[in-house]
């Protein structure tokens, strides 16, 4: 650890005379471009987020209207609506969370409360990590292989169920990660609590740790199931359908989603669609917006009590 | 204590004696815990089974000295040839400038939210920034086609095709910004404060201090969130399908059209394949490199940060 500032400091200090050769004004002058240039560099993502928020929605706004959300799509893009669309979103969202939230929060729980330390459970570990870093489309292919294919016959192959598993799959790590800091976070004072008094450690993780724990994981899976609402690559890959001229029924039905309607429609040529497009953008960042805000309203309001 | 045991049939909560039932308990849902973590284990089979199985069979009909030699790309014609190489120089073409945007802009947001930005600036810009990074990719991609390449054409570069390499690559620069600034600026607020007031000490000035103490000591943090960026660029999809058009050629002009690993999966996905085609085996061998070339970038990220860890904390 010394070693390391010793060896910085040497390096420095055989540079020593350039260093402060310059005269202090030129000096000091170089700090005040500095500072302007690294409090810009800071500005230039906001400014361009703000470019796109106000392009996509002085493009889309006007085509916003009630016909819109309930119309399917059509060839004529000024009947088309995103009906099918969101509803299919919506449904992925709630089968996707139905799936990931058990799994993820089980996993965190065992990681955190049981799991031994041994070469198994690091394994385990680094694995969750590494697949927090796997591209999205990657999890279609996995989708495709097994959900649509290989278990096809019971998924019923192209269907909302195997979009939901491979979005649950995409967002897992997330979700386990979130939870596992929300278990960390809580003093082992009341672990040791609960079982001076005998319970057993599940009961100890019911009764005390996930209700304490819930805020914090609440907060990191809502943000994950936003980026899963978001996202097209994979759902292209498991062959969400562009086209689809009835409202999904159930889990085993064909689906269309948000991002997959505005991929669609963008890939038109004709600039009317272009236009439905951004229209579908805004009620997609408007969808996103309201899962977002929730997850930050939840983390502000037990934080401040916490 | 006994009598109570028997008395207690019924379970009722933390208080109850210790019983087989409860042992029983406490072992099914240990099983069950553990189960749901080897989930991600499973996962991760899952993908290099399908990856390898897939791509098995793609050579078994081409030869894997073509894939990787041949500098052709041309799934979907007549007589096709697969040279991955062009769709890799499509990928590099982007990232290279995705990175070119995302690297400079940053690193010096990094230093200005660790080094210049009061504590109540900061805890409003990190995640201000941050927002960027949720923006949904299709959102981007219309971003890129719709206004940043007609903005480019009527500007500075009047003979950019529509489907361009640039604009995708910029667009994904911006998206990249907040990973490098957030992974890089977690590596210099953790550079010690001994170090900056000993550069204080000596007379430098807050910038100085900033560019020749406090970079270069975090600098295996900051490469980490480099090649952190990269990976995400590598594996980006929906802006260069929508953005950088579909046009396979082995050409680094980034006013021309170009089409990357992910951008060619997307490509066929959406069209209607067969399940055991070789078009449908060709996305398992592109999907393969893509798994092998960002799994590289991740491995080398991790060492990095790891390395920082060693030397900084």
């Amino acid at each position: 650890m010394t070693q390391g500032y010793a060896k910085t400091t040497r390096e420095e200090g055989a540079g020593q005379g350039p260093v402060f050769k310059s005269p202090t004004r030129v000096r000091y002058a170089l700090d005040w471009v500095f500072r302007g240039l690294v409090f810009v560099a800071t500005l230039i993502g906001l400014v361009v987020l703000a470019v796109l928020l106000i392009d996509v929605a002085w493009d889309g706004v006007p085509r916003l209207g009630w016909g819109f959300l309930t119309n399917f799509p059509s060839v004529s893009a000024e009947r088309s609506g995103i009906y099918p669309a969101l509803l299919g979103s919506l449904l992925l969202l709630l089968h996707t969370a139905v799936i990931s939230v058990p799994l993820g929060v089980g996993a965190a729980i065992y990681l955190e409360e049981y799991a031994p330390d041994n070469w198994l459970t690091r394994l385990i570990e680094v694995n969750i990590s590494n697949l927090a870093g796997v591209p999205s489309i990657i999890y279609g292919l996995l989708g495709l292989g097994i959900f649509v294919n290989l278990l096809g016959p019971v998924t019923g192959g192209q269907s909302i169920i195997s979009g939901a598993l491979t979005l649950s799959l995409l967002i897992l790590p997330v979700i386990i990660i979130a939870t596992r800091e929300a278990l960390r976070a809580i003093p082992d004072t009341v672990r040791e609590g609960g079982f001076a008094l005998g319970a057993t450690r599940w009961e100890v993780i019911r009764s005390h740790l996930l209700p304490m724990a819930i805020p914090g994981a609440l907060t990191g899976t809502i943000l994950a199931l936003a980026r899963a609402v978001g996202e097209a690559a994979p759902l292209i890959v498991v062959g969400a359908a562009t086209f689809i001229t009835f409202a999904p029924s159930g889990p085993l039905s064909a689906y269309s989603a948000l991002p997959i309607q505005i991929y669609a429609w963008i890939s038109q040529p004709q600039p009317a669609f272009q236009v439905n497009a951004a229209a579908a953008i805004v009620v997609l960042m408007i969808v996103l917006l309201i899962t977002n805000s929730l997850a930050i309203w939840l983390r502000n309001k037990y934080q401040r009590r916490g | 204590m006994t009598v109570n045991a028997e008395r207690s049939g019924r379970e009722t909560g933390p208080w109850r004696r210790e019983s087989r039932a409860r042992h029983f308990r406490e072992r099914v849902i240990k099983i069950l815990l553990a189960a749901c973590a080897y989930v991600s284990v499973l996962t991760t089979f899952g993908i290099v089974f399908v990856l390898i199985f897939e791509t098995i069979n793609f050579f078994r009909e081409v030869s894997i000295v073509e894939f990787l030699t041949s500098t052709t790309w041309s799934a979907a014609f007549a007589n096709p040839k697969f040279g991955i190489v062009v769709l890799i120089s499509g990928t590099l073409l982007t990232t290279v400038i995705a990175i070119a945007v995302a690297l400079p802009v940053g690193l010096l947001a990094a230093i200005y939210l660790s080094e210049y930005a009061s504590a109540r600036l900061r805890r409003w810009l990190k995640p201000a920034l941050e927002v960027l990074a949720g923006v949904p990719t299709i959102v981007y991609g219309y971003f890129a086609l719709t206004f940043v390449t007609p903005l480019l054409q009527s500007t500075i570069f009047p003979s950019l095709t529509i489907f361009n390499a640039l604009s995708a690559g910029l667009v994904m620069g911006v998206m990249i910004i907040p990973t490098i600034a957030s992974v890089s600026e977690d590596a210099i607020y953790a550079v010690p404060h001994s170090l900056r007031e000993g550069a204080y000490a000596l007379g430098a000035t807050k910038r100085e201090v900033a560019t020749r103490i406090v970079v270069p000591a975090a600098l295996s943090g900051i490469v980490a969130a480099v090649i952190l960026g990269i990976s995400r660029a590598v594996g980006e999809t929906m802006i260069v399908a929508i953005a950088a058009g579909a046009l396979a050629q082995f050409d680094f002009n980034p006013l021309n059209p170009a089409q990357t690993m992910t951008a060619f999966i997307v490509q066929v996905a959406s069209g209607d394949t067969p399940t055991g085609s070789l078009t449908y085996n060709t996305i398992f061998a592109v999907g393969m490199t893509l798994f092998v070339m960002t799994m590289i970038l991740n491995v080398i990220s991790y060492l990095f940060v790891r390395r920082f860890r060693e030397t900084c904390e």
